[in-house]
């Protein structure tokens, strides 16, 4: 045990004399957040956008009021023929172009489907489409409101409701998934590194001579990263909760013990990294291309999961972040307990028992 | 029961033998050194010594126990120091002593007496990081680091390498008080000047072992005459006499060859063909041979079998 401590005592030491990592590890959760929390946008607020009234009539001015009024498209030009229209996107001034036909009026009125036309600037394609359902929805709402008032015949209206995330903030999104990728990167990276790196400088030699077992060696390395991982966590969920309003309606103990289930899975793939690699630069490459980049972009935090080829979905399945993203995901805004969660819990668990087998398998007590 | 006898041991990688049938006793509170150059196989035998790597076939005792078998008690009474060991960079001298000594379940005061010879002359600089030490200064760390659980093997995996002459002497001096305590020390080394502070040398080379003997012993096995041949053009003589038919094999040493003649042929022989030749400031005396030039002599010796052999 005091052989263990010392073990502690010196891996603290190293951590701490290296004031450029430990900003690193602190502030890099921090400026992610920040960073994803504003450049990632999802939701349709302000959009510039122009107009090409060929009506101008009262139909046409209400309508355009009413757009204006919604507060997610703000109309900033009125062209004059059709020909400014590319020129107007050109310029990318405009996202979209409304066109209304000369004879609006008469189509509202008997009820014939207005013409209206919408031109996308499509150089984004998910913004174009996502600014064309917004617009729509306007627009359909104005026309439900006209037949209203002179009542022809029942249409059905549908009615859209988004629960857990009304107002369809980004930021709903992200704050789990820079959770899910931060913890990944503390955890697998820095522990992987660190004990290639007593390889590396040839003291893991003297540490296997010393009497030391090498589980011992292994948990007091990567130990004090388990306390740095948390900490992080915890300043994600604070900086996700007060700067972007993120709730956590679940149980916060719940929500705590889960992160340290995936701290210690990620801790045990940094392990199994650390035991093929023997160089900090191998195991820095093997983290990032094995670990990192499939926790980007297969574990649903940036690419929807039910939109990937069914080869992806079937290999995202052994991201562990897939499953703790579910599970965090379910905790902070659905309030989920233990009852709904309990599979991921599992399959995290799982995943958890395998690496750490296989490191141990692995783990070698001799240097070949 | 400290001695170390290592029976018919190999080891190799791959394709590559980097030991190959090794046979060595070393004794109780001896001083032994291994001397090779770089790639014989030194520090792949010291690891099978430290129960690092599993030999081949062959077996180490060291004492009464066992590499293979007894390796988990064994790593208690090795003190070992690897050739690339730096100690941890960013931890005091006073923290890496300490670290070392916990981790081995000892502590500094307990086993004070067996470094402070060596800790002494670093203790001013307790404070200071391992990593800003000197590179003479960080091997007498790296040793009171080894040497801190008081063990019965010293093992040494060229200590010495990139240290100055001066601290090599001090270095030196501290291992003969460490046998002088009982300690047995095996020690490796490119140096062939360090052979003589050690009782006994063995010569490695390719894997094998070509000679064990007490170093001042070890000149006497040069087989046949040698000259040490000086000239004012000496790499241009060098090549001469290489492909000449007068010689057996010539090497250089500091300021002259060394020069082993064929059976029979006369040293006046030598030098008359050589001032016939062009040679000027020509100058030959009989020398006797040191230990660098029997290992090298021993190491052509080898090359020459192992082409033959092909």
């Amino acid at each position: 045990m005091k052989r263990f401590l010392a073990l502690l005592k010196k891996e603290y030491l190293h951590i701490f004399r290296d004031m450029r990592t430990l900003m690193i590890l602190f502030g890099m959760p921090i400026v992610q957040i920040l960073i994803f929390g504003y450049v990632i946008k999802n939701e349709v607020k302000d959009v510039d956008i122009a107009v090409l009234d060929y009506a101008h009539d009262e139909y046409s001015i209400e309508l355009r009021s009413k757009i204006q009024a919604s507060g997610y498209l703000n109309i900033v030009d009125e062209l004059q023929s059709s020909e400014q229209i590319h020129d107007a996107f050109k310029r990318a001034k405009v996202s979209e172009v409304i066109v209304f036909p000369n004879d609006l009026a008469n189509d509202l009125q008997k009820d014939n489907q207005p013409a209206i036309q919408l031109i996308l600037d499509a150089t984004d394609p998910n913004y174009a489409q996502l600014i064309g359902q917004y617009t729509e929805a306007i627009l359909l709402d104005y026309a439900v409101e006209m037949s209203a008032i002179t009542p022809q015949q029942e249409s059905i209206k549908l009615e859209n409701r988004m629960v857990f995330n009304e107002e369809l903030e980004s930021s709903f999104m992200f704050v789990p998934g820079t959770m899910a990728f931060i913890l990944m990167l503390l955890s697998a990276l820095m522990s992987s590194i660190t004990i290639a790196r007593e390889k590396e400088t040839g003291s893991m030699e003297v540490l296997l001579v010393s009497s030391l077992k090498p589980l011992q060696v292994v948990l007091g390395k990567v130990m004090p990263y388990v306390i740095l991982a948390f900490v992080n966590a915890v300043s994600v969920i604070l900086v996700g909760n007060i700067v972007f309003g993120v709730p956590i309606e679940g149980s916060v103990i719940l929500l705590m013990l889960v992160s340290v289930l995936f701290v210690i899975t990620s801790l045990a793939l940094g392990i199994m990294i650390s035991t093929i690699a023997d160089k900090q630069f191998t195991a820095m490459m093997m983290s990032m291309l094995i670990l990192m980049l499939p926790t980007m972009l297969l574990s649903g935090f940036i690419f929807p999961i039910e939109n990937m080829p069914e080869v992806l979905q079937w290999l995202s399945c052994i991201i562990p972040a897939r499953w703790y993203l579910e599970i965090i995901k379910s905790i902070m805004l659905k309030g989920a307990g233990i009852a709904f969660i309990w599979q991921q819990v599992l399959i995290l668990t799982g995943m958890f028992i395998v690496t750490i087998a296989i490191s141990v398998k692995n783990y070698k007590l001799r240097l070949e | 029961m400290s001695e170390i006898r290592i029976h018919n041991l190999s080891k190799s990688f791959g394709k590559i033998s980097a030991v190959r049938d090794v046979s060595l006793e070393i004794h109780s509170a001896e001083l032994f050194g291994l001397i090779g150059p770089d790639g014989a196989g030194k520090s792949t035998l010291i690891r099978l010594m430290t129960t690092l790597l599993l030999p081949d076939t062959g077996e180490i005792k060291m004492g009464n126990l066992d590499v293979v078998d007894d390796y988990k008690q064994l790593r208690h009474m090795i003190g070992y120091m690897p050739g690339k060991f730096s100690l941890y960079h960013d931890l005091s001298v006073e923290e890496n002593l300490t670290f070392f000594a916990t981790v081995f379940g000892s502590s500094i005061e307990e086993n004070y007496d067996l470094v402070k010879d060596i800790y002494r002359q670093i203790e001013p600089f307790k404070k200071r990081r391992a990593g800003n030490l000197s590179g003479g200064m960080k091997q007498k760390l790296a040793l009171s680091c080894a040497l801190i659980h008081k063990p019965t093997f010293l093992i040494l995996d060229e200590p010495t390498t990139g240290v100055d002459a001066v601290s090599r002497v001090e270095f030196w001096d501290m291992l003969d008080n460490l046998k002088a305590q009982g300690i047995t020390i095996f020690v490796s080394t490119p140096y062939m000047d360090e052979a003589m502070r050690c009782e006994r040398v063995a010569l490695m080379q390719d894997g094998s072992i070509m000679a064990v003997d007490n170093p001042g012993d070890i000149p006497q096995r040069f087989p046949g005459k040698l000259y040490a041949i000086g000239a004012d053009e000496m790499y241009q003589l060098k090549m001469y006499l290489q492909d000449s038919e007068l010689v057996e094999s010539v090497s250089l040493f500091g300021q002259s060859l060394h020069v082993v003649p064929k059976n029979g042929v006369s040293v006046q022989q030598m030098k008359s063909e050589c001032r016939h030749k062009g040679f000027k400031n020509l100058t030959c005396k009989s020398i006797k041979p040191v230990i660098e030039d029997v290992f090298i002599e021993l190491m052509s010796k080898q090359k020459k079998e192992q082409d033959a052999g092909r």
